[in-house]
């Protein structure tokens, strides 16, 4: 018990004196993540959207591949993008090995499937006769996109939630792509593995307890716009 | 130099077939709506109704066949979209989209590209002449059925279309609702004499609006002509039993002159107006309000009518202020008389009454 309300003191003490490590590893995470998440929301939408309004040969086997990968275990992902960039890689040229641009790439595979998947499912079960009202008012084909994304912006704000979450809180890929090194590509979820093997168990708790908040925080702005959106 | 057999004709399918879910569902080989006409399709169930008409208003795509507006086809993707924007369609759900009413009238033409300004006017005019301007900032979702069937209407009008295409619109109203709806609905429709194509399966809908009517079966136009040759003379027995136009009697000629012949009906003997020759199978197609109960005793000679069936009622069923009485004459025989001359005259199941019909009232459709 002491050893929580250690961390717990140790979380805010942390906090609230502004440690540099502490703030550039919270930072790091934030930005990691987000970056991640907003590609896989471009490149998420984008599919989702097309596979989820098109009929074409192979759709079903992509989208079992989409759900497939919405459960993709992080520390698979973390091993196909560490030999895809281990130096002697196929992409070991670029260097990106223990980068935050490894993280961010390894991150945009674990979230995609889930925006896509989110997306996808949001976008087939729009009312196939108020698509045909829309189609009816005279849309164009972007007009219709820009419509349909409107319509379903509460399962697309559920698809940014589930996606970022999934990301923020991923350590297998962080630590095999990223490597964990101070400084550079050390995150809060990476930290805490580190601090816990070491047996700093209140450090641990102190990063747990700011991650934890960090999420709250983005999920309540996202909770907040996604209650708005439901009242309009 | 060859007429122009186009002229004033709005909307034109040239032997369309559509197919859909691997099933052919209309075949129709000519097709045509009339510039300011207000055209009902009635049909059955799975006749094909809608599907013509998401065909006509480009909502389907025919798999053979061309569908023209004022003579131009409409057929690559530009032309298609460029049509879809002159014209207006109406669902018989409201579906209306997330936001204000206003915002849904404003829909059509901000996609159309109509300015601010100019939209303006025109959201404010419809949304006034359906009644509901005061609900502008109302959420559209939040709407009852009624308010929302009349921004739906408010939307389409908003439009100003060449052609307006409803499918079964008031169907889903409760009766006084419609009944409003309705007469808002007839009066727009005078005032703008826009060109309407409208499938309904409600006689009185189509009586009420149409101009003519074309009577759809089985994916194929079987009939179309003015409200009152379609219900009066329907041009087969599907078609009569359809739009209830009366009693369907099947009987062969067996003689006549002057105009007048005589069929015969299982046992009894019927007088009615055609000049067909003897031995020609016949449907008489005999009006429910064409029928006269009598509780004379049969053989007095009390009433002008040609024909009197003696026969006893089997079944008297109240539909409003009107009365169905049906009368075994031999066949059974359904008349349609005010419930206050069933009460008056002491109809009940086994009184003995005489079934009288006029020769001139009955319709003779020949059998083929």
């Amino acid at each position: 018990m002491d050893l929580i309300i250690e961390g717990i003191v140790q979380a805010f003490k942390l906090l609230l004196q502004g440690d540099p490590e502490v703030l550039r590893v919270t930072g790091l995470s934030l930005a990691v993540s987000l970056v991640a998440t907003g590609i896989s929301l471009f490149i998420g939408i984008s599919l989702g959207t097309a596979i989820g309004l098109t009929r074409f040969w192979g759709r079903r086997f992509l989208v079992s591949l989409v759900n497939t990968g919405m459960g993709a275990p992080p520390v698979v992902v973390g091993l196909i993008v560490s030999v895809m960039l281990w130096r002697s890689g196929p992409l070991g040229v670029l260097r990106l090995m223990y980068t935050p641009y490894a993280m961010i790439i390894a991150q945009c595979i674990i979230s995609l499937p889930i925006i896509t998947g989110f997306t996808m499912a949001s976008i087939q079960q729009f009312d196939p006769k108020l698509r045909l009202q829309i189609t009816a008012l005279g849309a164009s084909r972007v007009q219709m996109l820009a419509l349909l994304l409107r319509e379903t912006r509460l399962p697309l704000l559920a698809a940014v939630m589930a996606g970022f979450g999934s990301v923020i809180s991923e350590v297998g890929a962080s630590m095999m792509v990223g490597g964990n090194i101070q400084g550079q590509t050390r995150v809060l979820t990476t930290a805490i593995v580190l601090e816990n093997s070491k047996g700093n168990f209140g450090l641990a708790i102190a990063l747990g307890i700011i991650l934890m908040l960090l999420v709250y925080i983005v999920n309540l702005v996202l909770t907040i716009a996604q209650q708005r959106s439901k009242a309009r | 130099m060859k007429p122009d057999s186009t002229a004033g004709i709005a909307v034109e399918a040239r032997g369309i077939t559509t197919i859909l879910g691997g099933q052919k569902i209309i075949d129709i080989p000519s097709f045509q709506v009339r510039d300011g006409e207000a055209l009902m399709i009635i049909g059955p169930n799975g006749s094909g109704k809608t599907t013509l008409l998401m065909s006509l208003a480009l909502l389907i795509k025919p798999a053979a066949g061309e569908i023209l507006y004022h003579a131009v086809p409409v057929q690559t993707p530009k032309q298609i979209l460029a049509t879809r924007r002159r014209i207006s369609v109406l669902f018989q759900e409201s579906l209306l989209l997330s936001g204000t009413v206003w915002d849904n009238v404003m829909l059509g033409l901000r996609m159309r590209g109509v300015k601010k300004e100019a939209a303006k006017p025109r959201v404010e005019k419809w949304l006034k002449r359906f009644g509901v301007a005061n609900l502008a900032k109302r959420q559209a979702l939040t709407l009852s059925g009624g308010e929302a069937k009349r921004v739906s209407l408010a939307r389409a009008f908003a439009l100003d279309p060449e052609v307006i295409f409803l499918d079964e619109p008031f169907t889903a109203l409760d009766s006084p609702t419609r009944r409003s709806l309705l007469e808002d609905f007839e009066g727009v429709l005078r005032e703008t004499k826009v060109t309407t194509v409208m499938v309904t399966h409600e006689r009185n809908e189509a009586l009420a609006l149409g101009d003519r009517i074309a009577v759809i079966f089985e994916g194929s136009i079987v009939q179309t002509g003015t409200p009152e040759e379609v219900f009066s003379t329907p041009a087969t027995e599907e078609i009569a039993n359809f739009v209830e136009a009366g009693n369907i009697l099947h009987g062969v000629v067996e003689g006549g002159s002057e105009g007048l012949a005589t069929v015969r009906v299982g046992q009894t003997e019927i007088e009615a107006c055609c000049e067909l020759p003897a031995g020609n199978r016949v449907i008489l197609l005999v009006p429910y309000d064409d029928i006269t109960i009598l509780l004379t005793p049969p053989g007095e000679k009390t009433t002008s009518a040609r024909n009197r069936f003696p026969g006893q009622v089997v079944r008297l069923f109240p539909t409003g202020s009107q009365m169905r009485v049906t009368v075994n004459c031999g066949f059974m025989l359904t008349a349609l008389i005010t419930r206050k001359s069933a009460e008056e005259m002491g109809l009940k199941e086994g009184v003995s009454v005489v079934a009288a019909v006029k020769a001139v009232s009955i319709r003779v459709i020949e059998r083929h």
